[in-house]
């Protein structure tokens, strides 16, 4: 029974003492024993706390999105206009687009901004996306060892450049990731999806995007890629861009805010600003001669309305 | 977490063929990359822990400080100097199992050598005496050193595996997480993290636990088998 009395005497102890962290000054030199006798006098402090959090938390944007948007640069050249304008801080998750998706899923973002379609409208059917805003697009491109060996540089789009490639057994690297790009990969490939276990010239990495260009470099394989990504690395590969623009090869970007009514605790008003913000002409303007400067080309073109 | 634990028993009882291949390679690159270090590591080790010559502080201070490589490190020394362009390049070896365990042997040797050296300073005072005094050869006094500690010397073993198989910032680097090939456990889990697939994630590290158990479980016995013989 002492051993007991002890114990919860200790307990009380710290209590009391976390509850003396969290005061200010001017209370602190109260004594632990007034803090216990009156535990009510803590509550009106921690109200005080909790109603200054809402404030807080509606100016940080949680933006789940895709690597390349982020990794391409794009987003750091423009998230940083809109803070200064707005006063919001834009918190930037990016991973494949499986996994920026599954995270708003999980409520861990306010919006999105993925590319592909397929699981773009899933994620709204479900509930958790408001509505998909397409506006912007780019174009995957293929990649390959500069004597291309299968012949795919005057192919008119890339299931011809695939049915080549497949057809002359050469090395290709695939995300096999999940990712918009796989995603995007797969469809192209259609019903005639090589089978990693058996077709060893197919050879699905499970990686990122500038990993597969390595490995595309060091085993001087084929592979598909947003062109951002490889222009960003181009100089250290030694491969050449030699499918670009096919039909099949159009790369759309959407936003999506997440559904207030599917999860609680989402800052959508911020969400919304930000959309609102990456519509506008300003925006677009920026998207567009984004890359220019470094590239002499644009990375990201917008969608005609 | 109760999504995951039931779906990892239903994956291990599914006897799925990729997930055995990976489990597979899994277990040959650990085994390998733990024999190997551990072959260099434990007589280094012991050299290192029961002689005194100059520079022994510092190759001490060296030894502590490659403990604590971190593995992204050890996987980007090991892939430039296996790249196409690079030393090794002519081996062709990057984007395979033996590169992984090269690799991993480049950071679990140094964390070998340094807990066998340290345990076999304080273990093995007697024992030298003793050998000194019958006058046996250093090779001898060596091994002597090792078989006599055998069974703590295994928790140094369990160790080097359990880095192994737990590491991987180096195998993604060299080996790629390519799928029928180099993917391991550890970049399994990786890749369906990023796909976003954190439940299968969760699955495939309980896999991985349980797998490693077994193993810890089947080590212990061994060694108390050969005690009592």
């Amino acid at each position: 029974m002492k051993k007991l009395l002890a114990i919860l005497m200790a307990l009380l102890m710290v209590v009391s003492f976390a509850a003396c962290g969290k005061k200010t000054d001017d209370t602190a030199s109260n004594d632990t024993a007034q803090s216990q006798d009156n535990p009510a006098s803590e509550v009106p402090s921690d109200d005080a706390q909790d109603a200054s959090k809402p404030a807080v938390s509606n100016t940080t944007i949680r933006m789940s999105t895709t690597t390349s948007v982020n990794d391409s640069g794009l987003l750091p050249y423009l998230l940083p206009v809109f803070e200064k304008e707005t006063g919001y801080k834009v918190e930037v998750q990016s991973a494949g687009t499986g996994a920026a998706i599954q995270k708003a899923v999980d409520g861990n973002a306010d919006l999105i901004l993925v590319h592909a379609k397929a699981s773009e409208e899933e994620f709204i059917e479900n509930g958790y996306g408001v509505e998909r805003l397409p506006f912007m697009y780019n174009f995957f491109v293929i990649v390959g060892p500069k004597d291309d060996p299968a012949g795919i540089k005057d192919c008119e789009n890339a299931a011809e450049a695939f049915a080549k490639i497949r057809e002359s057994e050469s090395k290709f690297i695939s995300r096999g990731d999940d990712s918009g790009t796989h995603k995007a990969e797969l469809k192209i490939w259609g019903d005639n999806a090589p089978d990693a276990a058996a077709d060893s010239w197919y050879i699905s990495a499970g990686q990122g995007m500038g990993a597969c260009l390595s490995m595309a470099n060091e085993m001087q394989a084929y592979c598909m890629t947003d062109k951002a990504t490889f222009l960003s690395m181009q100089k250290d590969l030694n491969l050449d861009l030699l499918l670009e623009k096919g039909d099949d090869m159009k790369n759309t970007y959407s936003l999506i805010a997440v559904n207030p009514e599917k999860i609680d605790g989402l800052n959508t008003e911020g969400a919304n600003a930000l959309i609102e913000w990456m519509l506008s002409d300003e925006a677009s303007e920026l998207i567009a001669k984004y890359g220019q400067d470094e590239y002499g080309v644009s990375l990201f073109y917008l969608l005609e309305e | 977490m109760e999504e995951s634990f039931r779906k990892a028993f239903e994956l291990l009882l599914s006897r799925d063929p990729e997930l055995l291949q990976i489990l597979g390679v899994t277990l040959r690159m650990s085994f390998f990359s733990t024999t190997i270090s551990c072959l260099i590591g434990l007589p280094l080790g012991t050299l290192l822990g029961t002689h005194r010559f100059p520079g022994k502080g510092v190759l001490k201070k060296l030894i502590h400080t490659l403990m604590g490589l971190p593995p992204v490190v050890a996987g980007l020394i090991v892939y430039m100097l296996f790249t196409h362009y690079g030393p090794f390049g002519r081996l062709n070896l990057l984007f395979t199992v033996d590169v992984m365990v090269v690799a991993q042997c480049l950071l679990i040797t140094p964390v070998v050598i340094g807990l066998s050296s340290s345990y076999m300073e304080t273990a093995t005072k007697h024992t030298i005496e003793t050998a000194k005094g019958m006058g046996l050869s250093r090779g001898r006094v060596l091994f002597l050193c090792l078989s006599e500690n055998r069974a703590s010397l295994l928790s140094v073993v369990l160790n080097a595996f359990g880095r192994s198989i737990a590491e991987v910032g180096a195998v993604s680097i060299v080996g790629g997480n390519i799928q029928w090939k180099t993917r391991v456990m550890t970049t399994a889990i990786m890749l369906e993290t990023n796909k976003g697939k954190f439940h299968f994630a969760l699955a495939l590290g309980i896999v991985l636990l349980l797998v490693a158990f077994v193993v810890n479980v089947a080590a212990s016995w061994t060694v108390r088998e050969a005690r009592d013989d």
